[in-house]
C-alpha cells in the first residue's frame, strides 16, 4: 500500500480557503450560504490557530464592510458568499474600489435569480461580477476550473488585490466548490506572495490616494502614524471629498488605468489544441472541464477544435480574443447561463467569426456530449 | 471484475455513482472511497455530489471518477458501477449504466429492480440487525463494493475509514465494513453455486 503524504483530497472550497491561508489572509468575515459555507468553516477552524480572525457577521453587507475595515487596518481580508449574498455586497464592493482597499470576495455561484437553486450549479453571476456595483467600475475577476486552480487562483486573487489596491472577485461555482479532487499542493516557499506597497515618505508628505505614473499608490494602514481620510465620495489625493472637475477626472482615470494599463499582468488565458484549431470552445470554470473532454472526442473525429479557457474573466481577454478571431472560423461560447460572455466574445471578434452560444441553465453542468454535439453542428 | 476497455482517448476512467436519498450517507461514503482511491491507491480521482436543499430526504448522489490519467470531466458519464439505495435512484440512473456495468441495490428498499443483471443485498437491514442502527448501511455497501470490484484493497478502505470517520463512529464504521466484506463473500459463494460453470 503506497501512501503519498503530499497528496491530499480537498474540496474546491477547502482548497480556496487553504489558498487564502497560504496567501497570508488573516481576516475573514462572512455569513454562511450554500454552496460557499465550507470556505467559512475551514477558515473558522484554521484562522484562529494562526493568529488570524474569523467573524461571522449578521449579514453579507456587514461582512464586506468588516472585510474593508480589516484591510484598511492592515489585514489581508476576504469573504465568501453566493449569488444572493454577492448581490448584497455590491454597494460596498464599489466602496472598496473607490477607496482602493485590497480585498478578496469569493462568489461560489448557484442558480438564480433570487434564492434560486441553493444546491445547484450556475455561472449566472458572470456579469454581476463585472457590473454589479454602480458607477464606472473596472473589475478583476478570476475563475478556476479545478480544485488545484481554486487554490492557486485564490492566492493570485490576493496578490492582484494587494498589487493594485482593489477588490478582486473569485468566481467559483457549486460543482467546483463541492467537488473533491486529489491535489498535490506546492510548498509555501514555492509560492509567490505579494503584499501591498507601503509608503516610504514621512507621514506629513503622505498622500493615501497619490496620483503617480503607476496609478497604484502606497498604502499605509490605520494606526501606523499616517493620517488620511477615507470616503466613498469622489476624493482628492488626500482622501477628502472633491467637486473639482480636474480632480474628479484624475481620480476616475487612475481607477481605470490601474486596471486597463496592466491587462498583460492581470489577464491569463489557458488554451489547448489551439495551434491549428479552426473552431474553438470558449468556456470558463467547471464548463472548461467538460470542454476538455469534448475537444478530445472531436479530435478523435479529426475535427480541429481547441479550447480557450479564461482564468481571468474580468478584465475580459480582449487582445487575445481579437488575435484569435483572425484564425478561427467559429467560436462556441459554452456557459451555465442564458448567454453572458457570449456578447463579450461577439464584441471582441467584430463579426469576423461565427459565434454560437451553448447555454445550460437547468441546475446541471454541460456534458462533454452536449459540447461535442454543438461542435459537430457548427463545423 | 471485468477488464475495462480503453476508450478513444486512451483514458482509463472508472465512473461510479452512489445514489439514494439525503441522510443515507452517500456523500460521506463517496468521500471515504475517494480518500482510499486517491491517497492510498495513488489514483487520480474526483468526487462530485448532487443534493437538494433538504436536510433529510430528497434525492442525493455522489459521483466518483478515477483514472490513472488526467480526469477532464469530473462527473460520472457512463457508469461502471451504480449503487442504488432507493427505488427512485435505481429507476433514475440504471439507464446510465454501461452494458457490463455493475448494479448494486439494497434488496429491501428497491423492490422492483430493473430487468438486467443486478446484485441485491440487504445493506440497511444488515446494519440494523447487526449493529443496531441503519446509519452504517453506507459503510456496509462500501465493504461490498470493494470486495466485489477490487477498485481499492481492503486495507486502503480500512485506512480511509480510519482517517475520515469521526471518533465516535470509528469502531461502528470498521465493524460495518467487515460486515460488508462478509456479505460480499457470501454473495460470491452463492453465485458460484447457482451459476452453471462456463464451458
Amino acid at each position: 500500500m503506497e501512501q503519498n503524504k503530499k497528496a491530499r483530497i480537498l474540496q474546491g472550497n477547502e482548497a480556496c480557503a487553504e489558498g487564502a491561508l497560504v496567501a497570508g489572509a488573516n481576516f475573514f468575515a462572512g455569513y454562511p450560504i450554500t454552496p460557499s459555507t465550507e470556505i467559512a468553516e475551514y477558515l473558522a477552524r484554521n484562522l484562529p490557530r494562526r493568529g488570524g480572525k474569523f467573524i461571522q457577521m449578521e449579514d453579507e453587507i456587514a461582512s464586506i464592510a468588516a472585510v474593508i475595515g480589516a484591510s484598511i487596518a492592515g489585514a489581508k481580508a476576504m469573504t465568501a458568499t453566493s449569488g444572493p449574498g454577492f448581490s448584497l455586497m455590491q454597494e460596498n464592493i464599489g466602496y472598496a474600489y473607490m477607496a482602493e482597499v485590497p480585498c478578496v470576495i469569493v462568489d461560489v455561484q448557484r442558480g438564480g435569480p433570487s434564492t434560486g437553486l441553493p444546491t445547484k450549479v450556475s455561472q449566472s453571476d458572470t456579469m454581476q461580477a463585472r457590473w454589479g456595483t454602480h458607477g464606472d467600475y473596472h473589475a478583476i475577476a478570476l475563475a478556476p476550473s479545478s480544485v488545484r486552480e481554486c487554490f492557486g487562483l485564490t492566492i493570485r486573487a490576493f496578490n492582484l488585490a494587494e498589487k493594485y489596491r482593489t477588490p478582486v472577485i473569485l468566481l467559483m461555482d457549486e460543482v467546483l466548490g463541492h467537488m473533491r479532487e486529489k491535489v498535490i499542493l506546492p510548498e509555501p516557499d514555492e509560492i509567490k506572495v505579494f503584499n501591498r506597497m507601503k509608503p516610504t515618505v514621512p507621514p506629513e508628505w503622505y498622500q493615501h490616494f497619490e496620483i503617480n505614473p503607476h496609478f497604484v499608490s502606497p498604502m499605509a494602514s490605520f494606526g501606523e502614524g499616517y493620517r488620511y481620510n477615507i470616503t466613498g465620495l469622489t476624493h482628492d489625493p488626500l482622501g477628502f471629498p472633491t467637486s473639482r472637475p480636474e480632480e474628479i477626472e484624475a481620480k476616475l482615470n487612475k481607477l481605470e488605468k490601474k486596471i486597463t494599463s496592466n491587462v498583460n499582468d492581470i489577464v491569463r488565458v489557458e488554451e489547448e489544441f489551439m495551434e491549428d484549431a479552426t473552431i474553438a470552445v470558449f468556456a470558463y470554470g467547471i464548463v472548461a472541464r467538460a470542454a476538455r473532454q469534448a475537444i478530445r472526442m472531436a479530435q478523435h473525429k479529426r475535427i480541429r477544435v481547441g479550447l480557450i479557457q479564461p482564468l481571468t474573466i474580468w478584465p475580459f481577454p480582449d487582445i487575445y480574443m481579437e488575435q484569435m478571431s483572425e484564425q478561427l472560423e467559429a467560436i462556441i461560447v459554452a456557459e451555465l447561463n442564458q448567454g453572458q460572455l457570449l456578447g463579450e466574445v461577439m464584441r471582441t471578434n467584430c463579426g469576423k467569426t461565427k459565434v454560437y452560444g451553448l447555454n445550460r441553465f437547468d441546475g446541471d453542468i454541460l456534458t462533454p456530449e452536449q459540447i461535442f454535439a454543438k461542435i459537430r453542428e457548427v463545423r | 471484475m471485468k477488464t475495462r476497455k480503453m476508450d478513444a482517448e486512451h483514458e482509463d476512467r472508472y465512473d461510479m455513482r452512489l445514489s439514494g436519498s439525503g441522510g443515507q450517507g452517500l456523500v460521506f461514503a463517496g468521500t471515504i472511497l475517494t480518500e482510499a482511491l486517491g491517497i492510498y491507491e495513488g489514483k487520480n480521482v474526483s468526487q462530485t455530489q448532487s443534493y437538494g436543499p433538504e436536510a433529510r430526504g430528497g434525492a442525493s448522489r455522489s459521483d466518483i471518477v478515477f483514472s490513472s490519467g488526467d480526469i477532464y470531466y469530473p462527473k460520472a458519464l457512463k457508469l461502471d458501477l451504480l449503487l442504488a439505495l432507493t427505488q427512485e435512484a435505481c429507476d433514475t440512473y440504471y439507464l446510465n449504466l454501461k452494458d457490463d456495468g455493475l448494479l448494486l441495490i439494497d434488496s429491501d428498499l428497491v423492490d422492483q429492480p430493473p430487468a438486467r443483471e443486478v446484485i441485491g443485498l440487504p445493506f440497511t437491514r444488515t446494519a440494523r440487525e447487526n449493529l443496531g442502527t441503519p446509519v452504517v448501511a453506507n459503510i456496509i455497501a462500501l465493504g461490498v463494493i470493494v470486495s466485489l470490484t477490487k477498485i481499492v484493497s481492503k486495507e486502503s478502505l480500512i485506512e480511509a475509514i480510519k482517517s475520515k470517520s469521526p471518533k465516535a463512529m470509528l469502531d461502528l464504521n470498521l465493524r460495518a465494513a467487515e460486515l460488508g466484506f462478509d456479505l460480499a463473500r457470501k454473495e460470491k459463494r452463492s453465485r458460484k453455486k447457482t451459476q452453471p460453470a462456463r464451458i
